[in-house]
């Protein structure tokens, strides 16, 4: 254990508020981090079963379970609660446990800020999930809310407006708070370029929040006087545009798949080094790449609505920016395979969680190049095909980097060692599923089958009931991790302060579980080594 | 941005303690956008709602920004504290700023494609012949491409009239708010106090122009938000502006009281900061809507 883990300095900020009210008044960064992993963690089952009911009625044709409309809605709030309510909250609650440790910090720069950011989003997620009950039944036009299809909503329509402003403000504070801790708050001798990946990659992703998700309040804002005040932004009859509304979202929606990904390269950035035993490999052209792909994922967001009609000039822009983006993601995946070469690995938990991500996420990446290419996407729009690739891109992508980085860092913050066995039949359970889960999308949005239905012609029965068992099997399997997480927390070995042999950088210098305010004393300059991941 | 030259111990670091500030601001918001939506879905309820919801957002703001100013005052603040609270708002504003691009972006897109699309122009030909085929691309569009349930309109607001004055009044209110930064800097409370006045005032002044404008608009030249895409951009973008405009007037009111008071220091004056960068933010977008939304 070194010199900085053994001061204690709890106490030198008068008494803290014990039971609920710690929770709730909070201003520390592992209790906020926390907070935001539960949270994400529950949105993920809630998200999951919601996708258990979409797979329910697609395990055969016709219709069984469900009426339509609220097979749509289980579409549209599945996709709104993983993506605003469990994968994003996981990133900002990584982010709030490691990168004050990472860097040398005692803490967040603006802790107050820190509290709010988290404690909006039970009370949009409430908004939220409140809509299931309401006349009209929850939002059912997808999740990317296309006029004038959304504008049909019930009740609930008011409700998701107000709840995106509201989760937006969360993810607009949280970015702000890490990009402020991050400039501000590193340790003497933690210069840019001896940041762990992990805090590269979340600055970048802070600062895409900060600049796409206000585009998206003001999107949806529109929608709101579309709808309530007469305006007609999104009414062609009036001499707007619907199709301006998929410009004006898409302009948020394509950084915002990197929101939900650079973090994820971060993790596997730390872990894969670490169980090589080897410095990363291309440690500053990955932070380059990283910010390329924040760049280009500016100028790429046509791709999404490439049928929708646009300008020639414009397919060929959008093909040729977003097929670049093949370029700094290849210069990634390269050097983690680089990274692995001629190293001593072992395949703990983590490690495969990482080694899962690079093979799927790479196989989302090369479909996501196919999509890229106009006069192709032209055959793959709307059907399973797009399913198929960005569920490999955020579930084989970012779920398997956030379940790699939780255990990876579970020992650091319970100081105990996860049941080892269980979390290899987690993975091996998970990656198994998952393919028979999302591969055979892939065949059935070649066939032609489009996404957002509930019933589909026969000759996609086939497939489609694969993947329901797939389906199935993936979610049965993220109960285990639930039963391994509370058997951590409640014991188990002692995990040793560095954990993992061949862990590196200052989180590992704390103690396992590390003091309540991280860095109490700035670290010793000379133990920032910097640059090996 | 980041000044690496500077470092400070974090045995000085300051971690604030806990506080229930946040949790009511959530509540208070929620409570707000639960009135607005049942308001908007037209139930009775809805307006006592909100004003519950907005009276504790009133009661957080003092609560909150009051505990923080007791603690600046206090001097529990460092050096380092005070770079966090200028990256925050920097990057708040930044933020602010790509809220407004979406509106703008909207102005563009309809001027530059939508309009003219509707009009035949390029692939639009179809669309023109098949569905509105009197209709001609025009700016400002005083003729929708079908007039049922829009609002038509005779006239629109001038670049040289009120709006030209009101460039003039923010543009000098930008000049007074820095006269009384200079007077802060100086250690002068008078030309501080007077110059915070009179930049108050033309806030003011400018939010009651501008509110006399829309009256004009709504009664005399029938343009309204319902005015088809015009309409629309030109209420949204100006609105939203005026809403900044009256919040930054609001934050230099309350800079100006704490003067009164005997706050600040020359060297130590975020508030005053914070306030003085978003006055300025409000007045470059302000630019932007002039030429836009009004003269071009």
């Amino acid at each position: 254990m070194s010199e900085v883990a053994t001061h204690h300095h709890d106490d030198h900020h008068g008494a803290h508020p014990t039971g609920i009210m710690r929770w709730l008044t909070t201003t520390n960064h592992k209790d906020i981090g926390t907070l935001y992993l539960l949270f994400s963690l529950m949105m993920f089952f809630i998200g999951g079963t919601m996708a258990m009911i979409i797979r329910l009625e697609l395990f055969q044709p016709g219709l069984q379970f469900v009426d339509p409309q609220f097979y749509n809605s289980m579409v549209t709030m599945h996709a709104l609660i993983m993506i605003f309510g469990a994968v994003m909250p996981a990133w900002t609650g990584f982010a709030n446990w490691m990168i004050p440790m990472m860097i040398g910090a005692p803490d967040m720069a603006l802790p107050r800020l820190n509290n709010w950011s988290f404690w909006i989003l039970p009370f949009a997620f409430t908004m939220l999930l409140s809509t299931l009950f309401m006349p009209g039944g929850a939002p059912a036009g997808g999740w990317t809310m296309y006029p004038p299809l959304v504008l049909q909503t019930g009740d609930a329509f008011p409700f998701l407006i107000f709840a995106v402003h509201f989760m937006g403000a969360s993810s607009i504070a949280g970015a702000i708070n890490v990009v402020a801790t991050v400039f501000n708050m590193r340790a003497p001798g933690m210069t840019l370029m001896k940041l762990p990946l992990f805090v590269w990659t979340w600055i970048i992703t802070g600062f895409l929040l900060i600049a796409s998700i206000p585009v998206l309040a003001g999107a949806v804002t529109m929608l709101l006087t579309d709808k309530f005040f007469g305006t007609a932004f999104f009414s062609a009859a009036g001499g707007g545009d619907p199709v301006m509304f998929q410009h004006i979202f898409w302009f948020f929606g394509h950084p915002e798949v990197y929101i939900l990904i650079l973090p994820a390269f971060g993790i596997v950035s730390a872990i894969i080094p670490t169980f090589a035993r080897k410095p990363l490999f291309g440690y500053s052209s990955m932070v380059y790449a990283t910010g390329a792909i924040a760049f280009l994922s500016f100028i790429v967001w046509a791709h999404h609505m490439f049928t929708v009609g646009m300008p020639l000039a414009g397919e060929l822009f959008f093909m040729y920016t977003t097929v670049l983006i093949a370029v700094p993601t290849g210069v990634k995946v390269f050097n983690w395979v680089a990274t692995m070469w001629q190293s001593s690995m072992t395949f703990e938990t983590p490690m495969l969680f990482a080694l899962g991500f690079v093979i799927l996420f790479t196989i989302g990446g090369f479909s996501g190049l196919m999509l890229g290419v106009t006069p192709v996407d032209f055959q793959y729009h709307d059907t399973y095909f797009v399913v198929a690739h960005f569920h490999y891109v955020l579930v084989t992508g970012a779920v398997f980097a956030l379940m790699a980085g939780a255990y990876f860092w579970m020992p650091k913050w319970t100081g105990h060692m996860y049941d080892e066995t269980l979390a290899k039949w987690h993975f091996w359970l998970s990656v198994i599923s998952v393919n028979v889960l999302f591969f055979p999308q892939h065949f059935l949005g070649l066939a032609g089958m489009p996404r957002r239905i509930p019933d589909y012609a026969v000759q996609f029965a086939d497939f489609n009931m694969v993947s329901s068992i797939g389906g199935l099997g993936y979610g049965i399997s993220q109960i285990l991790f639930v039963i391994i997480v509370v058997k951590c927390v409640r014991g188990g070995e002692k995990a040793t302060d560095e954990v993992w042999e061949g862990a590196q950088g200052l989180e590992w210098t704390l103690s396992s579980p590390p003091p309540y305010h991280s860095f109490t004393e700035a670290p010793d300059p000379e133990s920032i080594t910097g640059g090996h991941r | 941005m980041s000044k690496s030259n500077i470092t400070y111990s974090n045995a000085d670091y300051y971690v604030p303690d806990s506080s229930r500030w946040p949790l009511i601001a959530s509540v208070s918001i929620f409570t707000m956008f639960v009135g607005g939506a049942t308001l908007l879905n037209g139930a009775n309820i809805g307006p006592y709602v909100l004003s519950v919801g907005f009276i504790l957002f009133v009661y957080m703001l003092f609560g909150w920004f009051g505990d923080v100013i007791a603690e600046s005052e206090a001097g529990t603040y460092n050096g380092q504290v005070d770079v966090s609270f200028r990256m925050g708002m920097a990057w708040f504003i930044f933020s602010e700023v790509m809220f407004f691009a979406a509106f703008f972006g909207a102005l563009y897109y309809a001027r530059m494609y939508s309009i003219p699309w509707l009009g035949g122009a390029g692939s639009g030909g179809a669309t023109n012949e098949f569905l509105w085929p009197e209709f001609a691309s025009a700016w400002p569009l005083f003729n929708t491409p079908d007039s049922y349930g829009f609002t038509q309109f005779k006239e629109v607001i001038g670049a040289w009239g009120v709006p030209f004055w009101n460039t003039l009044i923010l543009l000098t209110s930008g000049v007074t708010c820095t006269w009384a930064h200079w007077g802060l800097k100086i250690g002068s409370r008078k030309h501080l106090i007077a110059g915070l006045s009179v930049t108050v005032i033309l806030g003011i002044i400018f939010v009651a122009m501008q509110a006399e404008e829309y009256r004009h608009a709504y009664h005399a030249l029938g343009l309204t938000l319902n005015s088809g895409i015009y309409g629309a951009t030109f209420f949204l973008l100006t609105g939203f502006h005026g809403f900044h405009v009256t919040m930054g007037t609001i934050m230099l009111a309350t800079i100006l009281a704490r003067c009164v008071k005997g706050h600040f220091t020359h060297e130590n004056h975020f508030g005053f900061e914070a306030c003085a960068w978003y006055w300025h933010f409000v007045d470059v977008v302000w630019i932007g809507l002039f030429i836009f939304v009004y003269w071009v």
